[in-house]
């Protein structure tokens, strides 16, 4: 099997990812898709890794974790005001900009 | 020369063998993400799709990234999503019509396009270059080797980083943080005014009770009013938004006992 395998499943995943983010509209949805798309790229990073034969890929890996991290905490809380003030979750509500 | 990194760019029987049972299990899984209409649901089969992924990773000579990948994404991240998920989304159905005509299938159309696109492109680039592998980098170990990269070449953007983390824990709790003005909340005055001095006495007695007499006394089975009908008022909001309601009908007795008319004897 070539290592180039992982890097389809990557392209697949990330695929699928920003599919969820375009057509599901529940925000917390929206940020799983968002989640998997970065994990996508983490694959890819870990088997470039592996096919150049250095520890680079998987260092910047940890560190697409580590803002994902923080990305989650932000968005989560930004859910959590965004339903205190309009009692749902859905991004077709939260339209301010359009009325 | 090429005969030997060939065979070094070709992975092991086992790792071919995981590969082919764990990435498809993963993309459906990811697919199944799209399709379920529950977000919880939707939790669950992302934290498959992590801990198919950690395994990848450890397959893919990354052991501290895989330890790391199932300890921050489906122990914290996923846990944190579950946890906001039962704060906010528990009565909040997903709808799955479409707003935009045609909105779904232009996504789906682009997404063949843009997969389409990459895996191509990622055929092209990658056909004529073989793999090195890892086991000359990772010989002192994996921990030890980005270890030292870490803390060498990566310190600037490693302290940048942990700046970032701090700052987004502290942006998550002024944004996540509510001001309860104490005038908002009612006194037990003006909640009694509320119950006995408004417009019906209904529910001045408090709300009825979950439950059918002597048959069942569950929180999801509603109450019998006496001409046969759910008290829908008998059960908590949250269990009708979850779909979690028993019919309490077929707790009721299928045919009354004869009651003794008024003179009493048998």
């Amino acid at each position: 099997m070539n290592s180039a395998n992982y890097l389809y499943l990557s392209a697949m995943l990330f695929t699928i990812g920003a599919v969820g983010v375009v057509i599901r509209r529940n925000a917390i949805v929206v940020f799983m898709c968002i989640e998997l798309m970065l994990n996508a790229a983490n694959l890819a990073f870990v088997t470039f890794a592996r096919i150049n034969g250095t520890l680079d890929g998987q260092i910047i890996a940890f560190f697409t974790m580590v803002v994902a991290a923080c990305e989650v905490v932000v968005g989560l809380a930004i859910i959590v005001t965004i339903f205190r003030s309009r009692r749902s979750t859905s991004v077709d509500d939260a339209s301010l900009l359009k009325r | 020369m090429i005969r030997l990194s060939l065979e070094i760019g070709q992975t092991q029987k086992p790792e071919a063998i995981l590969f082919y049972i764990l990435a498809p299990l993963s993309v459906l899984a990811a697919l199944g993400m799209l399709i379920v209409r529950k977000a919880v649901h939707s939790a669950l089969l992302l934290a498959w799709v992590m801990i198919t992924l950690a395994i990848f990773y450890i397959a893919l000579d990354a052991a501290f990234l895989g330890i790391v990948q199932i300890v921050v994404y489906t122990g914290a991240v996923m846990m944190l999503f579950l946890f906001i998920l039962m704060l906010v989304g528990v009565d909040a159905p997903d709808s799955l019509t479409e707003n935009i005509k045609g909105h779904r299938a232009t996504a789906i159309v682009a997404a063949l396009g843009f997969g389409g696109l990459l895996i191509s492109l990622i055929g092209r680039a990658t056909l004529n270059h073989v793999s090195v592998g890892l086991a000359m980098a990772n010989e002192p170990g994996n921990v030890q080797g980005l270890a030292s990269l870490i803390f060498t070449q990566y310190v600037f953007p490693f302290e940048v980083i942990s700046a970032l983390l701090i700052t987004a824990a502290l942006g998550a709790m002024v944004l996540a943080h509510s001001q309860k003005s104490a005038g908002a909340r009612l006194s037990q005055r003006a909640l009694s005014s509320v119950r006995f001095r408004g417009d019906s006495l209904a529910n001045a007695a408090g709300l009825p009770s979950s439950g059918v007499f002597a048959r069942h006394n569950a929180v999801d089975v509603p109450a019998l009013l006496p001409d046969g009908t759910p008290a829908k008022n008998s059960i908590s909001g949250v269990l009708t938004a979850r779909g979690d309601v028993q019919d309490s009908t077929q707790y009721a007795l299928g045919s009354l006992p004869k009651v003794d008319d008024e003179s009493g004897d048998k």
